[in-house]
This record gives C-alpha cells, sequence and structure tokens, in this order.
C-alpha cells in the first residue's frame, strides 16, 4: 500500500513540478505578500507633506514650523497664505496636513493669553490623518513647554506609557503571523480544492475511483505533496520574517511550528470539502477565494481589530480558523507563552477540524458512492 | 454460477429517488466476448456500468463481475478490470511513460513488469523516443489507443469501455478496434459502449437500453433479422423511437 502511495505522491510531484505557475503560488506570494505588508503597512511615517498658513509670521511661530520641520517626519512643501489657498491645496493632493497659526501668535503667547493652532488633514485615509494629528500635536504641546519660560507648572503628572511585546510598534510583528495564516489557507485550501475538482473535470477522478485505490488513499495522495511544500512555505515565511523585519520567536519553536502545521491540516480538510461540492475548477476557485481568502483577510484580526466590528462580524470570525491560529502565533512568537496559555486556542482549531473531517467524509460518501 | 461468464447481471436496478434510471435489467457476457452496451444519451448506460464498476451500489437486483458480487466485493471487482471513459482519462501534463508509471503504481505493478509493458506499449503504439513526450501533445487518436493500452496495464479480466472512440477518425477507429480484438483474443472480455453504430457491427453481441429497460439483446444478425432492418443504425432508430 506505501508503494501505491509513493507512486501517488511522485504523480502529485510531477504534476506541480509540470504547472510552475504552482510553484510561484507557493513559494513567490509569500515572499512577495511579505515584502509588500512589510514594506506598505507601517505604522511609523516620514515625510509627509505639509503646509503651513502662518497669520502671524513672527519670531515664535517660525521657530514653531522650524521645529516640526526638522523632525524629520514633515516635509515642508508648501507655505500658503490663506485659508481658501491652503483648500485647493488640499484638494490637489499634494500635502496631507495643514497648520493655521492665528495672527499675533506670538503675541497672545507670550501674555500668556491663550492661543490656538488649527491642524487640517485629509481623512481621506483615517488612520494616516489620525497619526498625522497625534504627531503634530505632541510637537506642538513639547514646544509650548520648552516655551512657556521659567513658570513652573506647579505640579504635573508625568504619564509613562509602555508598549508590550512590541515597544517598537513595529507593523512586522503584526503582519508577519497574518501572511503565515493567510499563506497557509491559500495554498493548503485553494490548491487542494483545485486539484481534485481538476481531477474531477477532466474525468481522470472516475480512473482513479474504478482503480483497487480506496478513495481515502487518493485523498491523502494528493493533499500531501501540497502540505510539505505549504509548511515549508510558512517556515520560509518565518524565517524571512525574522531577517528582514526583526519579527522574533521568543517562545517554544516546537510549539509554534507544531500549531502552524494543526492549522495547515485544518485548511487542507478546507480545501477537500470545497472539492467534494466544487465540480469544476472555477467553481472550486471562487468558492476558495470568497469563502476562505477574504474572511481570513478581513475577519482574523490579520488587518481589522475583530474587538471594533459590529457583533455580527464577531460572531463570523469565531468560525474563521485563522482568527485563534494567529493569536496563538503572535502569543509564542511575541509573547514567548507556552502551551497553556494557548490551549483553548489550539483546542478550538481540533474541533473544527474534527468538525471538517465528518463533513468532508459524509460528504465523499454522497459524491462517490451513491 | 456459470464459470465462461464474465459478468451476470440479475433484475439489476438503480433508483434516484422516484426516478429509475435503470430498471432490472437481466443478461450475460461470456469470457472473451466483446458484448457492445448501446442505448441513446440518458438510457441508463453510464448508471449501469458504474453499478458494475462498484462505483455505485444497486438498488435492488443482483449482479457479479469477474465472480465477484457488486454488492459486497467492490474492492475484488475493482482489481480485476479496466476503465476508460468518454473523457479522455490520462493526464496530460505528465508524458507518456509517466502516465504509464503512474497507472502501473497504483494497480501494485513491480518495477520489472512496469519496464516490460512500457517496451510493450511503445512497441505496439509505435511510439518510439516519444515516451518522454507530454500526452497533450499526442494527436487524439493516438491519446485514446494510449488509453486503451493504460486501461489494459494490469491485464485485467474485463475492460469497460465508455464511449473510447468519440472524435476519432474512422481509420484510427479502426485500429483502435483492432486492438479492441486483439485484447479479446488473449481472453479479456470487452464492454463497450458507443453510439457509432458501424461499431456495433464489431461486437460479438449487443444489447441495446431504452428508457433504463434492455429492449434488444442479441448478435448484430439476430437483431437486424428480429427488427427486420438492413442496418444496426435501423434496429436502434425503430427502438429509440418507440
Amino acid at each position: 500500500m506505501f508503494k501505491v502511495f509513493t507512486a501517488f505522491v511522485k504523480k502529485e510531484i510531477f504534476h506541480i513540478v509540470r504547472d510552475t505557475r504552482t510553484l510561484y503560488i507557493l513559494f513567490g506570494m509569500p515572499l512577495v505578500l511579505v515584502l509588500i505588508f512589510g514594506f506598505t503597512i507601517s505604522n511609523e511615517f516620514k515625510g509627509a507633506s505639509l503646509t503651513v498658513y502662518n497669520a502671524a509670521n513672527d519670531e515664535l511661530s517660525k521657530n514653531l514650523v522650524e521645529k516640526i520641520k526638522s523632525s524629520g517626519h514633515f516635509n515642508l512643501v508648501s507655505n500658503t497664505h490663506s485659508i481658501s489657498q491652503l483648500e485647493e491645496e488640499f484638494k490637489a493632493g499634494t500635502v496631507k496636513i495643514g497648520l493655521v497659526i492665528p495672527p499675533n501668535f506670538e503675541l497672545d503667547f507670550r501674555k500668556n493669553k491663550s492661543t490656538s493652532i488649527q491642524i487640517i488633514t485629509d481623512a481621506t485615509e483615517p488612520n494616516y490623518a489620525t497619526t498625522l494629528t497625534s504627531y503634530a500635536s505632541r510637537m506642538i504641546k513639547q514646544f509650548q513647554l520648552e516655551h512657556s519660560g521659567l513658570q513652573q507648572v506647579p505640579f504635573s503628572i508625568s504619564i509613562e506609557t509602555r508598549m508590550l511585546y512590541n515597544p517598537k510598534l513595529l507593523g512586522a510583528y503584526n503582519f508577519v503571523p497574518g501572511v503565515v495564516a493567510l499563506i497557509l489557507m491559500l495554498t493548503c485550501a485553494m490548491m487542494t480544492s483545485l486539484t481534485i475538482a481538476r481531477e474531477k473535470e477532466l474525468g481522470t477522478m472516475d480512473l482513479l475511483l474504478v482503480s483497487p485505490l480506496p478513495p481515502l488513499l487518493i485523498i491523502i495522495g494528493k493533499v500531501t505533496p501540497y502540505a510539505i511544500l505549504s509548511f515549508i512555505s510558512a517556515v520560509m515565511v518565518f524565517i524571512l520574517g525574522y531577517l528582514v523585519f526583526d519579527v522574533p520567536v521568543i517562545g517554544s519553536i516546537g510549539l509554534l511550528l507544531a500549531s502552524t502545521f494543526l492549522y495547515l491540516v485544518v485548511a487542507l480538510s478546507l480545501g477537500v470539502f470545497i472539492s467534494t461540492k466544487a465540480k469544476s475548477q472555477q467553481v472550486a476557485m471562487v468558492v476558495s477565494m470568497f469563502a476562505l481568502m477574504l474572511p481570513t483577510m478581513l475577519l482574523s484580526g490579520f488587518i481589522f481589530p475583530i474587538e471594533s466590528m459590529p457583533d455580527v462580524l464577531q460572531f463570523i470570525s469565531r468560525i474563521v480558523p485563522a482568527k485563534y491560529f494567529i493569536l496563538v502565533e503572535k502569543s509564542v512568537m511575541l509573547k514567548g507563552a507556552g502551551l497553556l496559555s494557548v490551549y483553548k486556542q489550539i483546542l478550538v482549531l481540533f474541533l473544527m477540524l474534527f468538525i471538517l473531517l465528518i463533513a468532508t467524509y459524509k460528504n465523499f460518501k454522497v459524491v462517490y458512492n451513491k | 454460477m456459470n464459470n465462461n461468464l464474465a459478468i451476470q447481471t440479475k433484475n439489476l436496478t438503480k433508483k434516484f429517488g422516484d426516478f429509475t434510471a435503470v430498471n432490472a435489467i437481466t443478461f450475460d457476457v461470456s469470457k472473451g466476448e466483446i458484448f457492445g452496451f448501446l442505448g441513446a444519451n440518458g438510457a441508463g448506460k453510464t448508471t449501469a456500468i458504474k453499478m458494475l464498476n462498484g462505483l455505485s451500489k444497486p438498488t435492488s437486483g443482483i449482479a457479479t463481475v469477474a465472480g465477484f458480487d457488486v454488492n459486497t466485493e467492490t474492492e475484488k471487482i475493482k482489481k480485476n478490470i479496466g476503465y476508460m471513459s468518454q473523457k479522455f482519462s490520462l493526464y496530460e501534463d505528465l508524458s507518456i511513460w509517466q502516465n504509464i508509471r503512474f497507472y502501473g503504481g497504483i494497480y501494485g505493478l513491480k518495477r520489472f513488469e512496469l519496464k516490460l509493458k512500457k517496451q510493450e506499449i511503445a512497441d505496439k503504439l509505435e511510439l518510439g523516443s516519444r515516451l518522454n513526450k507530454v500526452v497533450a501533445d499526442l494527436p487524439l487518436g493516438w491519446k485514446q489507443k494510449l488509453a486503451f493500452a493504460v486501461a489494459n496495464i494490469h491485464q485485467p479480466k474485463i475492460i469497460f469501455l465508455d464511449e473510447p472512440t468519440g472524435g476519432v477518425d474512422p481509420a484510427t477507429r479502426r485500429q483502435f478496434w483492432e486492438m479492441i480484438y486483439e485484447a479479446a483474443d488473449n481472453g479479456t472480455t470487452i464492454f463497450v459502449t458507443t453510439h457509432y453504430m458501424d461499431e456495433a457491427e464489431y461486437c460479438n453481441r449487443i444489447s441495446i437500453m431504452v428508457d433504463g429497460r434492455i429492449d434488444a439483446l442479441g448478435s448484430p444478425k439476430e437483431l437486424k433479422q428480429e427488427f427486420k432492418s438492413a442496418t444496426m443504425n435501423d434496429v436502434f432508430l425503430k427502438l429509440a423511437r418507440n
């Protein structure tokens, strides 16, 4: 039986080697995804285009503008001379943030009356706008402290923040686990559902079923090569994350790989489940895309925090395997958590696997033994 | 049970809900016989073949294939039959040799047996150095002949051919039938479905299915006499119209 199995795996590997697209998807796509996410998704920014409408144009306001410029976070692209001119700049899209300094800025400030500065941002990109605003206001507050002279504030509350597990707020800490979850879902589930659907479409499935091979062996033989390749691909992403983006694995590597393998098997069974339903490769493709890829990206907490979703989506997110896997990954990689801290998520994944296997087996019987 | 029979069915029936796809068919096929299994599209041929192949459980009735019961011994049946479907069923993206090795492998052929088969098939189909070519590059006729050779690779007792010559030119069909005759001469039973009435004439005996029943059964000559027709085509049309 083992010989038959190896004959099967060999044949599947021939398919993969012949069709280089498969290899691109298995190894090229993770690479590209990691690099794209790595260099685009980032909470830090540099050189945001800034415009200043300085109605005061006095010593103090010039100092302020200079300070903001010299931080490196902002790039002063223009000086505007009226509010309408400033609006034009925003409409043209040449600036992302604008500062409006009122007339008599220094006078108001020095005489210790209050004065105000307006920060205007382009909120078509809400996250970016919020980040810009908070950077700019922090700098203005600092400036205020420095220039309020000798007047001592009678008492002060100093706030000390500590960002746990990701002190530098690196985006990579979030997206490397996410990309691994996404990649495994894509390669395992989509590829297996496609390859089984292809056999059905071509009619070779009939031949396999007529042969003495037990159906279970057909399925295992078909998915094994994809499982191995996907696992290698996932390990590649972890290594890439470590080397290029300094994403550490603080916890046990064994636990990380074991949970990765568990998630991979869940994804595989999802793929097989889809393939028992789908009659053609196209159907398998579309179903995998919408039923697997989108939820994995959007409802797993990978890109958007689950806590801020409406209740319905939060509820749906509970059946997305990636949600649990990403939690495990992050806990093990970034917090150094052991099995005791993540056993709940792992149990959920096991439960999902169990349900999927039963459903697949039932379906398989319906499809092939009617 | 008669030892000279390759296939034996009695009142074999398959129902899908209210619909009766195969309605109590009864027939025998002798060893080494070329048995034509005819019928219009939707007459129930494919369902009947599926039951005989062990892919589908009969609703009622009994049947044995190569001496094994289709209800209980499907695993043994599968070891003793070869199958070639109406869809071309080799892997187009693999080479001829890879296909041979794969199908030989799943039927448990040993390494030296595979080598022998490879040589045999290459000689028979005059493949020469094309063994490492991708199947997709072969002309359709050649593919069909190769598929037949592969279905025969484990020397099964019975080969099921489901419309094996669809879309193939007459000359290649002729060659294909020569291969069928050769296999039959070696004692292999051939169970073949076709839409080509000239091919029906090549069979030793034929059955014609209409609406799930077998309405005619006999040698081409007998059937032509029975239905007072000059050709098999007329026999078929007379049956299909009623």
